[in-house]
Protein backbone atom coordinates (compact mmCIF):
# COMPACT_ATOMS: atom_id res chain seq x y z
CA UNK A 1 0.00 0.00 0.00
CA UNK A 2 1.36 3.42 -0.98
CA UNK A 3 0.05 6.93 -0.45
CA UNK A 4 -0.13 9.44 -3.32
CA UNK A 5 -0.91 13.14 -3.47
CA UNK A 6 -3.44 13.29 -6.28
CA UNK A 7 -4.02 16.75 -7.77
CA UNK A 8 -6.93 17.58 -10.08
CA UNK A 9 -7.28 20.49 -12.50
CA UNK A 10 -10.11 22.18 -14.47
CA UNK A 11 -13.22 20.05 -15.13
CA UNK A 12 -11.59 16.98 -13.57
CA UNK A 13 -11.45 18.96 -10.32
CA UNK A 14 -15.00 20.26 -10.80
CA UNK A 15 -16.40 16.76 -11.24
CA UNK A 16 -14.50 15.27 -8.31
CA UNK A 17 -15.13 18.33 -6.13
CA UNK A 18 -11.62 18.57 -4.66
CA UNK A 19 -8.40 20.27 -5.79
CA UNK A 20 -6.25 17.53 -4.19
CA UNK A 21 -6.39 14.57 -1.87
CA UNK A 22 -4.24 11.80 -0.42
CA UNK A 23 -5.06 8.43 -1.89
CA UNK A 24 -3.95 5.07 -0.48
CA UNK A 25 -3.66 2.46 -3.16
CA UNK A 26 -1.99 -0.77 -4.23
CA UNK A 27 -2.28 0.27 -7.90
CA UNK A 28 0.81 -0.50 -10.00
CA UNK A 29 0.21 2.19 -12.62
CA UNK A 30 -1.93 5.25 -13.35
CA UNK A 31 -4.65 3.28 -15.19
CA UNK A 32 -5.08 0.98 -12.19
CA UNK A 33 -5.26 3.96 -9.84
CA UNK A 34 -7.95 5.59 -11.99
CA UNK A 35 -9.93 2.32 -12.13
CA UNK A 36 -9.75 2.04 -8.34
CA UNK A 37 -10.99 5.60 -7.88
CA UNK A 38 -13.75 5.15 -10.48
CA UNK A 39 -15.08 2.15 -8.53
CA UNK A 40 -15.17 4.13 -5.27
CA UNK A 41 -17.76 6.78 -6.18
CA UNK A 42 -19.74 7.92 -9.23
CA UNK A 43 -18.08 11.37 -9.21
CA UNK A 44 -14.74 9.72 -10.02
CA UNK A 45 -16.32 7.56 -12.69
CA UNK A 46 -17.85 10.73 -14.20
CA UNK A 47 -14.51 12.55 -14.13
CA UNK A 48 -12.64 9.64 -15.72
CA UNK A 49 -15.26 8.55 -18.26
CA UNK A 50 -13.21 9.90 -21.19
CA UNK A 51 -9.50 9.40 -20.55
CA UNK A 52 -8.57 10.53 -24.07
CA UNK A 53 -9.22 14.09 -22.83
CA UNK A 54 -7.10 13.77 -19.67
CA UNK A 55 -3.33 14.00 -19.28
CA UNK A 56 -1.26 12.81 -16.35
CA UNK A 57 1.96 14.03 -14.75
CA UNK A 58 3.94 11.98 -12.22
CA UNK A 59 6.08 14.14 -9.94
CA UNK A 60 5.75 16.98 -12.49
CA UNK A 61 6.80 14.86 -15.49
CA UNK A 62 4.22 14.28 -18.23
CA UNK A 63 3.57 10.50 -18.33
CA UNK A 64 1.44 7.81 -19.96
CA UNK A 65 -1.40 5.97 -18.21
CA UNK A 66 0.61 2.75 -18.13
CA UNK A 67 3.52 4.43 -16.32
CA UNK A 68 4.46 2.65 -13.05
CA UNK A 69 3.65 4.41 -9.78
CA UNK A 70 6.55 2.97 -7.78
CA UNK A 71 8.43 5.76 -6.00
CA UNK A 72 5.97 8.43 -7.17
CA UNK A 73 4.67 11.05 -4.70
CA UNK A 74 2.36 13.24 -6.77
CA UNK A 75 -0.10 12.30 -9.49
CA UNK A 76 -1.56 15.29 -11.39
CA UNK A 77 -4.58 14.81 -13.66
CA UNK A 78 -5.54 17.61 -16.03
CA UNK A 79 -7.45 18.15 -19.28
CA UNK A 80 -6.50 20.62 -21.99
CA UNK A 81 -8.26 23.93 -21.35
CA UNK A 82 -9.80 25.54 -24.38
CA UNK A 83 -10.92 29.05 -23.42
CA UNK A 84 -9.08 32.19 -24.36
CA UNK B 1 10.10 60.65 -37.43
CA UNK B 2 10.77 58.92 -34.16
CA UNK B 3 12.58 60.94 -31.60
CA UNK B 4 15.44 58.85 -30.19
CA UNK B 5 15.27 60.51 -26.79
CA UNK B 6 11.53 59.79 -26.53
CA UNK B 7 12.21 56.13 -27.31
CA UNK B 8 14.97 56.18 -24.71
CA UNK B 9 12.45 57.42 -22.16
CA UNK B 10 9.67 55.04 -23.14
CA UNK B 11 11.79 51.93 -22.57
CA UNK B 12 13.96 53.31 -19.74
CA UNK B 13 12.86 50.66 -17.24
CA UNK B 14 13.83 47.91 -19.69
CA UNK B 15 17.16 49.59 -20.48
CA UNK B 16 18.23 49.52 -16.84
CA UNK B 17 17.13 45.91 -16.32
CA UNK B 18 20.29 43.76 -16.59
CA UNK B 19 18.49 40.88 -18.35
CA UNK B 20 17.12 43.17 -21.10
CA UNK B 21 19.15 46.38 -21.46
CA UNK B 22 19.54 48.21 -24.78
CA UNK B 23 20.47 44.97 -26.55
CA UNK B 24 17.30 43.20 -25.42
CA UNK B 25 15.18 46.24 -26.23
CA UNK B 26 16.64 46.27 -29.75
CA UNK B 27 15.64 42.61 -30.10
CA UNK B 28 12.10 43.44 -29.00
CA UNK B 29 12.02 46.27 -31.53
CA UNK B 30 13.17 43.96 -34.33
CA UNK B 31 10.68 41.18 -33.47
CA UNK B 32 7.64 40.26 -35.56
CA UNK B 33 4.96 38.63 -33.44
CA UNK B 34 1.59 37.22 -34.53
CA UNK B 35 -1.13 37.21 -31.86
CA UNK B 36 -4.10 35.02 -32.78
CA UNK B 37 -7.18 35.98 -30.78
CA UNK B 38 -7.82 39.46 -29.37
CA UNK B 39 -10.11 38.28 -26.55
CA UNK B 40 -9.42 37.50 -22.89
CA UNK B 41 -5.82 36.31 -23.28
CA UNK B 42 -5.13 38.49 -26.31
CA UNK B 43 -5.99 41.64 -24.33
CA UNK B 44 -3.09 41.57 -21.83
CA UNK B 45 -0.77 39.93 -24.37
CA UNK B 46 -1.34 42.74 -26.89
CA UNK B 47 -1.26 45.54 -24.33
CA UNK B 48 1.99 44.39 -22.71
CA UNK B 49 3.73 43.53 -25.99
CA UNK B 50 2.80 46.86 -27.56
CA UNK B 51 3.91 48.67 -24.42
CA UNK B 52 7.17 46.68 -24.42
CA UNK B 53 7.97 47.92 -27.91
CA UNK B 54 7.63 44.75 -30.01
CA UNK B 55 8.45 46.28 -33.40
CA UNK B 56 5.77 44.55 -35.44
CA UNK B 57 2.58 43.02 -34.06
CA UNK B 58 0.05 41.21 -36.25
CA UNK B 59 -3.41 40.64 -34.80
CA UNK B 60 -5.81 38.00 -36.14
CA UNK B 61 -9.40 37.86 -34.89
CA UNK B 62 -12.71 37.56 -36.74
CA UNK B 63 -14.95 38.60 -33.84
CA UNK B 64 -16.67 41.84 -32.82
CA UNK B 65 -16.71 43.38 -29.34
CA UNK B 66 -19.77 42.28 -27.36
CA UNK B 67 -20.99 43.39 -23.94
CA UNK B 68 -20.26 40.02 -22.29
CA UNK B 69 -16.58 40.38 -23.36
CA UNK B 70 -15.92 43.49 -21.29
CA UNK B 71 -15.91 41.72 -17.89
CA UNK B 72 -12.42 40.40 -18.79
CA UNK B 73 -11.23 41.65 -22.21
CA UNK B 74 -9.68 44.85 -20.88
CA UNK B 75 -8.27 45.86 -24.26
CA UNK B 76 -11.78 46.74 -25.48
CA UNK B 77 -14.21 49.37 -24.28
CA UNK B 78 -17.96 50.01 -24.20
CA UNK B 79 -17.63 52.62 -26.96
CA UNK B 80 -16.37 49.86 -29.29
CA UNK B 81 -19.39 47.55 -28.94
CA UNK B 82 -20.24 45.69 -32.19
CA UNK B 83 -17.02 46.90 -33.85
CA UNK B 84 -14.34 44.44 -35.02
CA UNK B 85 -11.94 43.50 -32.22
CA UNK B 86 -9.01 44.06 -34.59
CA UNK B 87 -10.08 47.71 -35.07
CA UNK B 88 -10.66 48.26 -31.34
CA UNK B 89 -7.26 46.70 -30.63
CA UNK B 90 -5.52 48.74 -33.32
CA UNK B 91 -6.89 52.04 -31.97
CA UNK B 92 -5.99 51.22 -28.35
CA UNK B 93 -2.50 49.91 -29.14
CA UNK B 94 -1.70 52.80 -31.47
CA UNK B 95 -2.67 55.21 -28.70
CA UNK B 96 -0.53 53.23 -26.24
CA UNK B 97 2.53 53.06 -28.50
CA UNK B 98 2.55 54.87 -31.87
CA UNK B 99 6.18 53.80 -32.44
CA UNK B 100 5.32 50.21 -33.41
CA UNK B 101 3.84 48.71 -36.57
CA UNK B 102 0.54 46.87 -36.29
CA UNK B 103 -1.13 44.76 -38.97
CA UNK B 104 -4.68 43.43 -38.55
CA UNK B 105 -6.29 40.31 -40.01
CA UNK B 106 -10.05 40.37 -39.27
CA UNK B 107 -10.44 36.72 -40.31
CA UNK B 108 -10.40 33.21 -38.90
CA UNK B 109 -7.11 31.56 -39.81
CA UNK B 110 -7.37 28.21 -41.61
CA UNK B 111 -4.63 25.73 -42.48
CA UNK B 112 -3.20 26.86 -45.81
CA UNK B 113 -3.25 30.59 -45.14
CA UNK B 114 -2.09 30.02 -41.56
CA UNK B 115 1.18 28.47 -42.70
CA UNK B 116 2.11 31.42 -44.94
CA UNK B 117 1.04 33.99 -42.35
CA UNK B 118 2.83 32.20 -39.50
CA UNK B 119 6.01 31.97 -41.60
CA UNK B 120 6.27 35.77 -41.72
CA UNK B 121 6.75 35.97 -37.95
CA UNK B 122 9.40 35.16 -35.34
CA UNK B 123 6.88 34.05 -32.72
CA UNK B 124 3.20 33.12 -32.74
CA UNK B 125 1.07 33.60 -29.64
CA UNK B 126 -2.02 31.44 -29.38
CA UNK B 127 -4.83 33.29 -27.60
CA UNK B 128 -7.64 31.46 -29.41
CA UNK B 129 -10.76 30.24 -27.63
CA UNK B 130 -11.11 26.79 -29.19
CA UNK B 131 -9.10 23.59 -29.55
CA UNK B 132 -9.57 23.37 -33.32
CA UNK B 133 -7.84 26.74 -33.79
CA UNK B 134 -5.00 25.61 -31.51
CA UNK B 135 -4.38 22.51 -33.64
CA UNK B 136 -4.41 24.60 -36.84
CA UNK B 137 -1.85 27.01 -35.38
CA UNK B 138 0.28 24.18 -33.99
CA UNK B 139 0.42 22.47 -37.37
CA UNK B 140 1.23 25.74 -39.15
CA UNK B 141 3.97 26.63 -36.65
CA UNK B 142 5.53 23.18 -36.98
CA UNK B 143 5.55 23.41 -40.79
CA UNK B 144 6.95 26.94 -40.76
CA UNK B 145 9.41 26.14 -37.92
CA UNK B 146 8.15 29.09 -35.89
CA UNK B 147 7.86 28.85 -32.09
CA UNK B 148 4.33 28.79 -30.66
CA UNK B 149 3.55 30.27 -27.26
CA UNK B 150 0.16 28.85 -26.36
CA UNK B 151 -2.13 29.69 -23.46
CA UNK B 152 -5.62 28.61 -22.48
CA UNK B 153 -8.04 29.31 -19.67
CA UNK B 154 -11.10 27.80 -18.01
CA UNK B 155 -12.96 29.02 -14.94
CA UNK B 156 -10.19 29.90 -12.48
CA UNK B 157 -7.39 28.01 -14.19
CA UNK B 158 -5.05 28.20 -17.12
CA UNK B 159 -2.00 26.68 -18.75
CA UNK B 160 0.89 28.12 -20.75
CA UNK B 161 3.49 26.31 -22.87
CA UNK B 162 6.13 27.17 -25.48
CA UNK B 163 6.25 24.72 -28.40
CA UNK B 164 9.14 24.60 -30.86
CA UNK B 165 9.93 21.10 -32.17
CA UNK B 166 12.69 22.53 -34.41
CA UNK B 167 14.60 23.10 -31.16
CA UNK B 168 13.84 19.63 -29.79
CA UNK B 169 10.85 20.33 -27.58
CA UNK B 170 7.33 18.97 -28.05
CA UNK B 171 4.60 20.47 -30.19
CA UNK B 172 1.17 21.25 -28.72
CA UNK B 173 -0.21 17.93 -30.05
CA UNK B 174 2.59 15.97 -28.31
CA UNK B 175 1.23 17.25 -24.99
CA UNK B 176 -2.47 17.36 -25.91
CA UNK B 177 -3.11 14.78 -28.66
CA UNK B 178 -6.20 15.34 -30.76
CA UNK B 179 -8.92 13.24 -29.14
CA UNK B 180 -10.91 10.93 -31.34
CA UNK B 181 -13.97 11.26 -29.11
CA UNK B 182 -15.87 14.47 -28.52
CA UNK B 183 -14.49 16.24 -25.47
CA UNK B 184 -16.77 17.08 -22.55
CA UNK B 185 -18.31 20.51 -22.95
CA UNK B 186 -16.32 23.04 -20.97
CA UNK B 187 -18.19 25.40 -18.68
CA UNK B 188 -17.75 28.81 -20.30
CA UNK B 189 -17.59 30.65 -16.98
CA UNK B 190 -14.36 32.58 -16.35
CA UNK B 191 -13.37 34.93 -13.53
CA UNK B 192 -12.58 38.39 -14.92
CA UNK B 193 -9.01 38.72 -13.69
CA UNK B 194 -7.93 35.21 -14.80
CA UNK B 195 -6.98 36.10 -18.39
CA UNK B 196 -4.96 38.95 -16.85
CA UNK B 197 -2.87 36.47 -14.86
CA UNK B 198 -2.45 33.93 -17.66
CA UNK B 199 -2.14 36.48 -20.50
CA UNK B 200 0.44 38.57 -18.62
CA UNK B 201 2.39 35.34 -17.99
CA UNK B 202 2.31 34.73 -21.75
CA UNK B 203 3.44 38.29 -22.56
CA UNK B 204 6.23 37.97 -20.02
CA UNK B 205 7.43 34.70 -21.53
CA UNK B 206 7.29 36.22 -25.02
CA UNK B 207 9.60 39.00 -23.77
CA UNK B 208 11.91 36.40 -22.17
CA UNK B 209 11.94 34.31 -25.34
CA UNK B 210 12.79 37.27 -27.59
CA UNK B 211 15.43 38.76 -25.32
CA UNK B 212 16.83 35.40 -24.16
CA UNK B 213 16.33 36.34 -20.51
CA UNK B 214 16.16 33.66 -17.84
CA UNK B 215 14.67 30.18 -18.11
CA UNK B 216 12.64 29.25 -21.18
CA UNK B 217 9.23 27.55 -21.10
CA UNK B 218 10.46 25.20 -23.88
CA UNK B 219 9.73 21.66 -22.74
CA UNK B 220 7.58 22.94 -19.88
CA UNK B 221 3.87 23.27 -19.25
CA UNK B 222 2.83 25.75 -16.59
CA UNK B 223 -0.47 24.89 -14.87
CA UNK B 224 -2.07 27.67 -12.85
CA UNK B 225 -5.06 27.16 -10.50
CA UNK B 226 -5.94 30.56 -9.03
CA UNK B 227 -8.94 29.24 -7.06
CA UNK B 228 -6.94 26.82 -4.91
CA UNK B 229 -3.53 28.55 -5.23
CA UNK B 230 -1.94 25.55 -6.91
CA UNK B 231 0.74 25.95 -9.56
CA UNK B 232 2.82 23.29 -11.31
CA UNK B 233 5.67 23.52 -13.81
CA UNK B 234 5.55 20.19 -15.66
CA UNK B 235 8.29 18.70 -17.81
CA UNK B 236 6.95 17.75 -21.23
CA UNK B 237 8.85 16.00 -24.05
CA UNK B 238 8.40 15.35 -27.73
CA UNK B 239 6.30 12.26 -28.52
CA UNK B 240 8.05 10.22 -31.26
CA UNK B 241 4.59 8.96 -32.30
CA UNK B 242 3.07 12.46 -32.56
CA UNK B 243 1.08 12.70 -35.83
CA UNK B 244 2.18 16.34 -36.24
CA UNK B 245 5.87 16.46 -35.34
CA UNK B 246 6.84 12.80 -34.72
CA UNK B 247 9.91 11.86 -36.71
CA UNK B 248 10.50 15.50 -37.56
CA UNK B 249 14.26 15.01 -37.33
CA UNK B 250 14.24 12.57 -40.26
CA UNK B 251 12.11 14.35 -42.85
CA UNK B 252 11.60 17.98 -43.51
CA UNK B 253 8.09 18.22 -44.95
ZN1 LIG C 1 4.17 16.81 -31.67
Amino acid sequence: MATYDVVYFAWVRERIGLPREEVESTAQNVSDLISELSEREPRYAAAFSDLSAIRVALDQDLAQFDAPLEGVHEVALFPPMTGG
Amino acid sequence: MLDASLSEDRYARHHILPEIGHKGQDRLGAARVLVVGAGGLGAPVLLYLAAAGIGHISIADDDVVSLSNLQRQVLHSTSWLDQPKTQSALARLHDLNPEIEITTYPVRIYDAEAISLVGQHDLVIDCTDNLEGRYVLNHACFKARVPLLSGAISGWEGHVGLYHPAQGGPCFACVFPEAVEERPAQNKGVVGALPGVVGATMALNAIKHITGAGASLLGKLLLIDTLWNEQRLLNVAQDPACPVCGGSHQEGC
